[in-house]
C-alpha cells in the first residue's frame, strides 16, 4: 500500500540567492533519506517560493521493507571453551540479537573466525519514521544562518511554520518551538491560512491562494507577462537570466507591469540606466525592436495580482526618477571637474593597509607596465599608451559616479577618459585592465589593455601574498585566485613570449624600490610561484589535460604558459601514438641513468664507439637547433625524437656501468647532458605511458 | 494625506500598544537610532527590552547646504527594537503601515535580503529592506552581534525612514517640501540648521580644537569605563563617534589614520558593551526578575 506526503517548511522571506539550492538539497536529502530508511516511492517533486519549501512525495510505501542482516558476534575462540560448549560471551551476544546459540554459524573475518546469526528486521510503519524528516530540515545548508527570538537553532531565516502530511494524518514534529500541522500560509496580502486536504492538492490548494509554488511556472508567468507587454507596445525586452531567476525568487504570484522614465535620462551612459534599473531595482530594462537603442521605459515585478497596478507602477517611476536624478546629477558633477582632481583623491583611498593608498598602487602598476611592455617587444606607440593608461587607471574611483555605483568602475573609467580627451585606446584600456572578471570571464581586446591589467593584477597577487594575505580553503577576499588565473590566460591568448616567474620577479622588483617595502622577499617569490604554479596545473586540468603530464609539463616552473600549455597538449595527443612510445622508452631510460652522473663534464675525446659518438654527435646539433627554436612545442618535441634511434643504439651496443672510472663517469656525463636538455622539455618519468600502450 | 507630526504620533501610538517603552531621542550626537544607548546597549543581555523612539541622527558628510532633494545633515528615524524578537513580528510592522494608511493590497511590499553590519559598533544582524512599490522605507534586521558580543536572546530593530516614508506618503520629490504639521514644512524648520551645519561641517570647524577633542573624549570614556559608569562612558564614545564623523567629513582624516580611528571607536564600544552586560549581571538583570514576577 502507498500513499502520498507533504512536507512544507514556512519561513519568513528567505535570500532570493538562497532559495534554488535549498530546494535542490531538499530533494536530494529527501530522496537519500528514504533510500536509507528502505521506504520506496514512485515520485519526488519540490516547491519553493520565497516563503516556503516543500515536497510532494508521491506513492509512498507505508511499510519500511523488512530486511535480513548479518550480525558479528565474537571470536571463535572467545565463543567456544576447551571442550567446544558455547561460553558466556556467546550466550549473552545471542541473547542481546534475539537468538539463540542453536542460530549461531561461523566464518572467517579477516583472517581469524568469528561467530554470527542471521536476523530478521521486520520493517516498521513508514508513520513512525516519518518525524524523522525533522533531520532533513535542520540538515539544509545556507550561505548565512541567523537566530531570532530565544532560540539557539541557526537557519536562513526564522521558521514560522509547518506542514507534515502523510495521506491525510498529520506527521508530528517540532522545530524551534514550530508544531508540524495541516495548515500553511497563502499570499502575504492576497492568501489566507488554509488546511491542505491532501498531499496531492497542496500545488492547486495554494495557487487558489495566490501563490504559485512551483518556480519554474512562476518564471514562465513572468515571462509570459514580460511577452506580452512586448507585444502590446512593440519594444523588445531582453531576458538577463540572473535577473529573471533572482525576481522569480523575490515573488509568490508575479504580476509584470511597464514603467517608464524621462526621456532625458537616455543622455546618461546606458551602463548606469542599466544598473540602476537591474542592480537596484531588479527591473528590466526595455529596448527598441529595431535597432535595439535603449528606451525610457522598464518592466517591474510586483508581487501579487493587478489591482491598482497604476498605483504600484507610479511608486516605482519615482523610485527610479530619484535615482536617475542622482545619476545625471553624478554624471553632469563629474564631468564640470579634471582628471587631475580626481587623481589627487586617490592619495586619500587606502588600497591595504600593509601596501598604501591606491595611488601608490598606481605608481608601482606604471612602473610595471613599462617593464612588462619592454620585455614582450610591444611597439612604442603602444607602450606609451599602456603607460598613460597605467596612470589613469583609477581615476574614476574617486568619482561621485563610481562612488555611488562601484559596479561601474572601469566602465566610467573608459567614458570620462574619452571625454577628457585620452587616446581611444588608452581609454579603452581603463575598462579592460579589470577584465577577466570570473575565471572565465572575457579578456581585454587590447594589448595596451592586457598589459596593465596583468601589471595591476601582478602587483596585488605579489603585494598580498608578501603580506601573508594567502588564500585559504574559500577564504579568497582579494579574489587572487581568479587574477593569477586571469593573468595566465592572458598570457596564453596574446602568446607572449615571457615567463610567470620573470613576471614575479619584476613585480617584486618594482616593491623594492618603492615606498611600501615587503620583508622575506625570496621567501615570497617561492610562495608567489607556487601560487601560480597551481593555477597553472587548474587552467591545464580545465583544457582536459590528464594529471601526470600536468607534473611532467610544470616540474620545475611555469615559464612561458603558452610554451607550457602546448608542450602539455602534444604529449596528451602522444597518448596514442605507438611511434611515440619509442621515444618516451629511450627519454625514460636516459633520465634515469643521468641521475648517477656524478661529473657534468663530458669529454668527448673519451668517446670510444661509433654508437656513442654518434650519439653525441646528434645530441650536439639538436641542442644547437634547441637553443635556437623559437618554443614551438611541436617542433621542439620532434628535434628531440631525433635523439630516439641514437639512444637506443647506443644503449643496445654500450654498456654505461662499465668498470673504467673514466669511461664510466664521461657516459653518464653525456646522458646528463642529453637528460638536461629533455628535462628542460618535460620530466616524462613522471608520465604514466603505461596506462596507455 | 498624513503629515510627519501625524505620522510619528501614529507610530508611537502603535508601537505603544504593542508593549513598546515609547522614550524620547536621546540627547547625545548619534549617526543613527541603532547608537542610541536605548538600543545598542539594551539589546545585550538576556533582559527583555521592547522600546520605539524617533532619533534625530546626524550625517555631516551627507550635509548638501540645504540644496539636495534627498540629502540631509540630519533626517530622522522611527527606530523600534523588540527583544526577544516576537513571533509575529512581520505581522506586527505590516500592521504599522496600515495605520500609516498603506494598503498593502494596493500597493507592492516586499521583504528583501539586506544584510546590516556596523563595524565601529561591532554589531551585525540579518534581516531585510522593506520595498513600498520599490522604494526602500524600512530596515528590518534581527541583531546576531554587539559591541562584539552575541545578541541572546535575539533583539529585532526596525527601523523607518521617516522622511523617506513621508514623501511617498505625502507624494513629494523634495524632503523640504514636505509637510511636518499644518502649513509647516521641512523647510520652514530644518533648511536654516541644514545650511548652517554644512558651512560649519565642510568650512568653518575648528579642526584643531575637534582632533582635542576627540582624544579628551576617548580618554574620557575611557575613565568612566574603569570605574563601571557605562551610561555616562557611552555618552562619551557617541560624542567621539560625531566628532570622528564631522572631521572625516572635512577631509582631514589621511587614510591610515581612518581605519585607526574607527578602530579606537570600536575598542570603546567592545569595552562598553562587555561591561554594560557585567554590570546588568551584577545588578541581577533587573528586568529579567521583574518578567518573572
Amino acid at each position: 500500500m502507498a500513499t502520498d506526503a507533504l512536507f512544507e517548511i514556512g519561513l519568513e522571506e528567505l535570500p532570493a540567492r538562497f532559495i534554488d539550492d535549498a530546494e535542490k538539497q531538499l530533494h536530494d536529502k529527501t530522496a537519500a533519506w528514504l533510500e536509507s530508511l528502505r521506504i520506496s516511492f514512485t515520485n519526488l517533486t519540490t516547491y519553493s517560493t520565497p516563503r516556503r519549501l516543500a515536497v510532494l512525495i508521491e506513492g509512498l510505501a507505508e511499510q519500511q521493507l523488512s530486511m535480513e542482516v548479518e550480525v558479528k558476534g565474537p571470536a571463535e575462540k572467545i565463543a567456544k571453551d576447551e571442550t567446544g560448549n558455547w561460553t558466556k560471551a556467546a550466550v549473552g551476544f545471542t541473547k542481546g540479537q534475539g537468538k539463540t546459540t542453536d542460530d549461531i554459524y561461523t566464518k572467517p573475518f579477516n583472517g581469524t573466525t568469528y561467530i554470527f546469526v542471521k536476523k530478521h528486521i521486520e520493517g516498521k510503519n513508514t508513520m513512525d519514521l516519518l518525524p524523522g524528516f525533522k533531520d532533513i530540515i535542520t540538515s539544509i545548508n545556507f550561505g548565512k544562518n541567523m537566530r531570532w527570538g530565544t532560540q539557539t537553532m541557526r537557519y536562513a531565516r526564522p521558521i514560522r511554520w509547518l506542514v507534515g502530511l502523510f495521506g491525510s494524518a498529520v506527521v508530528p514534529f517540532e522545530i524551534a518551538n514550530v508544531s508540524s500541522s495541516n495548515t500553511t500560509f497563502g499570499h502575504r496580502f492576497l492568501g489566507t491560512q488554509i488546511t491542505i486536504n491532501e498531499p496531492k492538492s497542496y500545488e492547486e490548494q495554494l495557487h487558489q491562494q495566490f501563490v504559485i509554488v512551483d518556480a519554474k511556472k512562476r518564471e514562465a508567468a513572468i515571462l509570459q507577462g514580460i511577452r506580452e507587454l512586448e507585444r502590446e507596445q512593440s519594444v523588445h525586452i531582453p531576458i538577463d537570466k540572473e535577473l529573471l531567476n533572482e525576481v522569480r525568487n523575490l515573488v509568490e504570484f508575479p504580476q509584470a507591469f511597464l514603467g517608464s522614465y524621462k526621456r532625458e535620462f537616455l543622455s546618461i551612459p546606458e551602463e548606469v540606466l542599466i544598473i540602476s534599473m537591474k542592480e537596484h531595482q531588479r527591473y528590466f530594462p526595455v529596448r527598441a525592436q529595431s535597432r535595439g537603442e535603449l528606451l525610457p521605459y522598464f518592466v517591474g515585478i510586483r508581487n501579487g495580482d493587478d489591482t491598482s497596478l497604476n498605483t504600484v507602477i507610479k511608486g516605482n517611476e519615482k523610485v527610479l526618477h530619484a535615482r536617475l536624478s542622482d545619476a545625471a546629477f553624478f554624471y553632469d558633477e563629474d564631468r564640470k571637474r579634471s582628471m587631475s582632481e580626481f587623481l589627487t583623491k586617490l592619495k586619500r583611498v587606502v588600497f591595504q593597509e600593509d601596501l598604501g593608498t591606491i595611488h601608490e598602487k598606481v605608481e608601482r602598476v606604471i612602473i610595471l607596465t613599462r617593464l612588462i611592455s619592454q620585455h614582450i617587444e610591444l611597439p612604442t606607440a603602444d607602450i606609451n599608451r599602456a603607460v598613460r593608461a597605467a596612470e589613469i587607471s583609477k581615476f574614476d574611483l574617486t568619482t561621485s559616479m563610481v562612488n555611488e555605483f562601484t559596479e561601474l568602475q572601469g566602465v566610467m573609467g573608459e567614458k570620462y577618459a574619452a571625454f577628457y580627451g585620452e587616446d581611444a585606446i588608452v581609454a579603452q584600456a581603463i575598462r579592460e585592465h579589470y577584465l577577466p572578471k570570473s575565471a572565465n570571464g572575457a579578456l581585454p581586446e587590447t594589448a595596451v589593455g592586457t598589459v596593465v591589467s596583468i601589471a595591476d593584477k601582478l602587483d596585488t597577487i605579489t603585494g598580498c601574498i608578501s603580506v601573508g594575505l594567502v588564500p585559504t580553503g574559500s577564504h579568497d577576499p582579494y579574489g587572487l585566485r581568479r587574477q593569477a588565473i586571469g593573468i595566465l590566460r592572458m598570457i596564453h591568448a596574446n602568446k607572449w613570449d615571457i615567463s610567470v616567474e620573470k613576471l614575479i620577479g619584476l613585480a617584486l622588483q618594482v616593491y623594492a624600490t618603492s615606498k611600501v617595502q615587503l620583508e622575506n622577499q625570496d621567501e615570497a617569490a617561492t610562495i608567489i610561484e607556487d601560487f601560480f604554479l597551481h593555477r597553472a596545473a587548474y587552467i591545464l586540468k580545465e583544457t582536459g589535460i590528464e594529471q601526470d603530464i600536468i607534473h611532467a609539463v610544470l616540474h620545475q616552473a611555469i615559464g612561458n604558459f603558452t610554451y607550457s600549455l602546448a608542450k602539455a597538449e602534444i604529449l596528451s595527443s602522444k597518448r596514442n601514438d605507438e611511434t611515440f612510445k619509442l621515444s618516451q622508452e629511450a627519454f625514460v631510460r636516459v633520465l634515469n641513468l643521468a641521475q648517477k652522473a656524478d661529473s657534468i663534464v663530458m669529454d668527448p675525446t673519451l668517446l670510444k664507439t661509433d654508437s656513442e659518438k654518434a650519439l653525441y654527435e646528434k645530441y650536439y646539433s639538436v641542442n644547437q637547433a634547441y637553443r635556437q627554436s623559437i618554443r614551438d612545442a611541436k617542433e621542439d618535441l620532434q628535434l628531440l625524437e631525433q635523439l630516439t634511434e641514437p639512444i637506443h643504439q647506443f644503449f643496445d651496443q654500450n654498456m654505461v656501468m662499465v668498470d673504467e672510472d673514466d669511461i664510466r663517469n664521461n657516459r653518464l656525463a653525456l646522458l646528463h647532458q642529453i637528460g638536461q636538455l629533455i628535462y628542460s622539455y618535460a620530466d616524462v618519468t613522471k608520465i604514466e605511458w603505461k596506462q596507455s600502450f | 494625506m498624513m503629515n510627519i507630526q501625524e505620522m510619528i504620533l501614529t507610530l508611537q501610538k502603535y508601537w505603544s500598544e504593542q508593549n513598546c517603552i515609547l522614550m524620547q531621542a536621546y540627547d547625545v550626537e548619534k549617526g543613527a537610532g541603532t547608537m542610541s544607548p536605548m538600543t545598542l546597549l539594551r539589546s545585550l543581555g538576556p533582559e527583555p527590552w521592547n522600546v520605539a523612539y524617533v532619533e534625530p541622527s546626524r550625517r555631516p558628510a551627507d550635509g548638501r547646504y540645504g540644496e539636495n532633494p534627498n540629502r540631509l545633515y540630519q533626517h530622522h528615524q522611527f527606530q523600534v527594537i523588540m527583544k526577544p524578537s516576537p513571533d509575529n513580528i512581520q505581522e506586527l510592522y505590516l500592521g504599522s503601515l496600515e495605520k500609516l494608511g498603506i494598503d498593502p493590497l494596493i500597493h507592492d511590499i516586499r521583504f528583501v535580503e539586506d544584510n546590516w553590519e556596523n563595524p565601529t559598533l561591532g554589531a551585525a544582524g540579518l534581516g531585510w529592506e522593506v520595498w513600498l512599490d520599490g522604494m526602500e522605507i524600512t530596515q528590518f534586521t534581527y541583531f546576531q552581534q554587539i559591541g562584539g558580543l552575541e545578541a541572546n536572546p535575539v533583539a529585532v530593530e526596525l527601523t523607518y525612514g521617516i522622511e523617506r516614508l513621508a514623501s511617498y506618503i505625502q507624494d513629494r520629490e523634495n524632503v523640504f517640501e514636505l509637510e511636518w504639521t499644518n502649513g509647516v514644512t521641512v523647510k520652514d524648520i530644518f533648511f536654516q540648521p541644514e545650511y548652517e551645519h554644512s558651512t560649519y561641517t565642510f568650512e568653518t570647524s575648528n579642526t584643531e580644537m575637534l582632533f582635542d577633542l576627540f582624544t579628551k573624549y576617548e580618554q574620557e570614556a575611557k575613565d568612566t569605563m574603569e570605574k563601571g559608569l557605562v551610561f555616562p562612558a557611552y555618552d562619551y564614545v557617541l560624542k567621539c563617534s560625531h566628532t570622528f564623523n564631522l572631521l572625516d567629513a572635512k577631509g582631514v582624516i589621511s587614510v591610515t589614520e581612518r581605519t585607526g580611528y574607527i578602530t579606537r571607536i570600536r575598542n570603546l564600544a567592545r569595552g562598553i558593551a562587555k561591561t554594560y552586560v557585567a554590570e546588568r549581571e551584577r545588578l541581577g538583570f533587573p528586568m529579567l526578575k521583574k518578567e518573572e514576577q
